[in-house]
């Protein structure tokens, strides 16, 4: 319900698609209150789907209060349930759908499921004050370059195979490389990557619009099997490989829609070498380039409290029965009045 | 090239496109300009292999029955390609403006042609309607064969039709169907319609790769 003390309204978002369980509170003129985020870092080697949703339900009331406490509202606050509803991992989204459906029927408020990847584009629209860009977004479990035309974010061009995260991240378990806390797989390589000098020859493949990492990383591996080149020159030629790949998708779609912003976000946008870049190629297509801040471009559950938002606004709620998780759901499926 | 009159008439992602005078001909100049923003090495490598390819390619495209723009000059160390400039209009544009059944017998012919490229084994790598000019005497040119490359197998072709059919979901949603229809009935013309059929299944296994496919197996 409305706030009587401040006349506004609140919705609070639910994120769980991968490896982050996160909780975010956002008023419905886009001001963030509360974005905690609790990452499940396996002992060892990729996300275990199963591990990672058992660590998604031993967290969530400790995030829940947390995001509670920081955001100095009560549960009686909120307007809008709002939760991440796909595409990721089932286990995973299934933890978090149960805790809005929850929380929703509890506090007998609307559900509003929302698409992952609309989130991420409309959460660094809103926290870089970007209108209508070319969105690159990168990250474990996404590869997609989208812009909005006629209704839909369209995509222009995403990974034929995997994600360039996972593109990354794999190289990194392969090498023996272990993350830690504020210290990802992305960021190891990134750091190794600055030590490299020598480009290693490595399969280069853009078809049309779309990537494919698989055999850049299969190449990568097997000549870090065999031992011949130092990890620092296999990390820049792996790096520069990929983000080559993806910034020159990125120029095809500025190119073809002739937007004048590109906002680069997803897990991986937190690269330095990346950003370079992507910003490069704005510049020489006159484009504005935004980065969303890392809180914002990870996995997080402001981007769903907003886009939840402008969702209900527009009218759209999910009920309970229709709540299902949406494993694959493209965002290309979904409409946004909300965009015009 | 020395003095001529020289027109920007398009700066693509990849390359730009100048409008010329080469030696009394209207002609199209193909420049790969460098990427600042990758490795000098790798960057050449990439706009050499390009501009050496690109002519090929559309050789043999033409000797397949396909009409592409005549080669006329090949700067490698430029990465510039002169070809001959066509005279026509975007399929791009030309299917938002027609009526159904124009859109439908224009798939077709771009169907057929897919067909005979695959059929010679060539992949173009780069299928959308913005590669596509249609001339007056209504003759369909292919053009941009940068991505393209060799291949006679399922894989290759697969993709190839699924990029164009992505491009058509991106920019032509509304009649993207019809229009994907219509291109693969044309295409079976060609290759038979044991290999479009083979090819639809093939596109739909691609499309059930990528990671976030609502059809693929075990969902839900």
């Amino acid at each position: 319900m409305k706030n009587k003390k401040t006349g506004e309204y609140y919705c609070l978002g639910i994120e769980s698609t991968a490896d982050d369980f996160s909780i975010g509170i956002s008023t419905f003129k886009g001001e963030i209150l509360a974005n905690i985020i609790s990452a499940y870092i396996p002992e060892k080697g990729g996300i275990h789907p199963r591990e990672a949703a058992r660590h998604h339900a031993e967290v969530a009331s400790q995030v829940l209060e947390e995001a509670f406490r920081k955001s100095g509202l009560k549960p009686r606050d909120l307007l809008v349930i709002a939760f991440s509803q796909g595409p990721g991992l089932g286990p995973c989204l299934r933890t978090g759908a149960t805790v809005a459906r929850a929380l929703a029927s509890y506090l007998n408020l609307p559900l509003v499921g929302v698409n992952h990847c609309i989130a991420h584009i409309e959460i660094g629209k809103l926290t870089k004050r970007v209108k209508d860009p070319v969105t690159l977004y990168v990250s474990g479990g996404n590869t997609i370059v989208s812009a909005f035309d006629l209704g839909r974010y369209r995509v222009f061009g995403e990974t034929l195979d995997i994600a360039l995260g996972n593109c990354l991240d794999s190289f990194a378990i392969e090498a023996g490389l272990r993350q830690s806390h504020g210290m990802p797989f992305g960021a190891m390589v990134e750091k190794l990557a600055r030590k490299g000098k020598k480009l290693i020859p490595l399969p280069y493949t853009v078809k049309g619009m779309d990537t494919s990492f698989s055999g850049l990383l299969t190449a990568a591996v097997n000549l870090l099997k065999k031992g011949e080149h130092k990890l620092e020159d296999l990390c820049y030629s792996l790096q520069e490989t990929a983000f080559s790949m993806v910034t020159e998708v990125t120029e095809r779609a500025l190119a073809h829609t002739e937007k004048k912003e590109v906002l680069l976000t997803g897990g991986v946008a937190a690269n330095k070498r990346l950003q370079s870049m992507v910003e490069a190629i704005a510049e020489e297509h006159n484009a504005k380039f935004c980065v969303v801040p890392s809180e914002f471009a990870v996995d997080n559950g402001a981007m769903i409290a907003w886009t939840g938002v402008l969702a209900y606004k527009s009218g759209l709620v999910t009920p309970i029965e229709k709540s299902f998780v949406k494993l694959k759901w493209r965002l290309d499926e979904v409409e946004v009045p909300w965009v015009k | 090239m020395g003095e001529m009159k020289t027109f920007l008439m398009k700066k693509g992602a990849e390359a730009s496109l100048y409008l010329s005078d080469w030696h009394g001909r209207k002609v199209v100049l193909k420049k790969r300009l460098a990427k600042k923003y990758r490795p000098k090495i790798l960057d050449e490598q990439i706009r050499i292999y390009r501009t050496i390819h690109e002519p090929q390619l559309m050789h043999e495209a033409k000797r397949a029955g396909v009409p592409t723009p005549t080669i006329f000059l090949v700067d490698i160390k430029n990465a510039t390609i002169i070809m001959e400039f066509i005279e026509g209009k975007q399929v791009k544009q030309l299917l938002s403006e027609t009526s159904k059944g124009e859109r439908e017998s224009l798939c077709l012919k771009i169907g057929k042609l897919i067909g005979r490229l695959h059929e010679n084994g060539i992949i173009h790598g780069d299928l959308t309607t913005s590669n596509m000019i249609l001339t007056r005497e209504g003759k369909i040119f292919f053009v941009d064969f940068g991505l393209g490359e060799k291949s006679k197998e399922l894989e290759a072709r697969g993709v190839d039709l699924h990029l164009m059919k992505r491009a058509l979901q991106s920019t032509h949603f509304r009649f993207a169907e019809e229009c994907f229809n219509a291109i693969i009935r044309g295409y079976a013309k060609v290759m038979g319609s044991e290999t479009a059929k083979n090819i639809l299944e093939k596109i739909r296994e691609i499309e059930q790769r990528g990671r976030y496919v609502a059809e693929r197996k075990g969902e839900l």
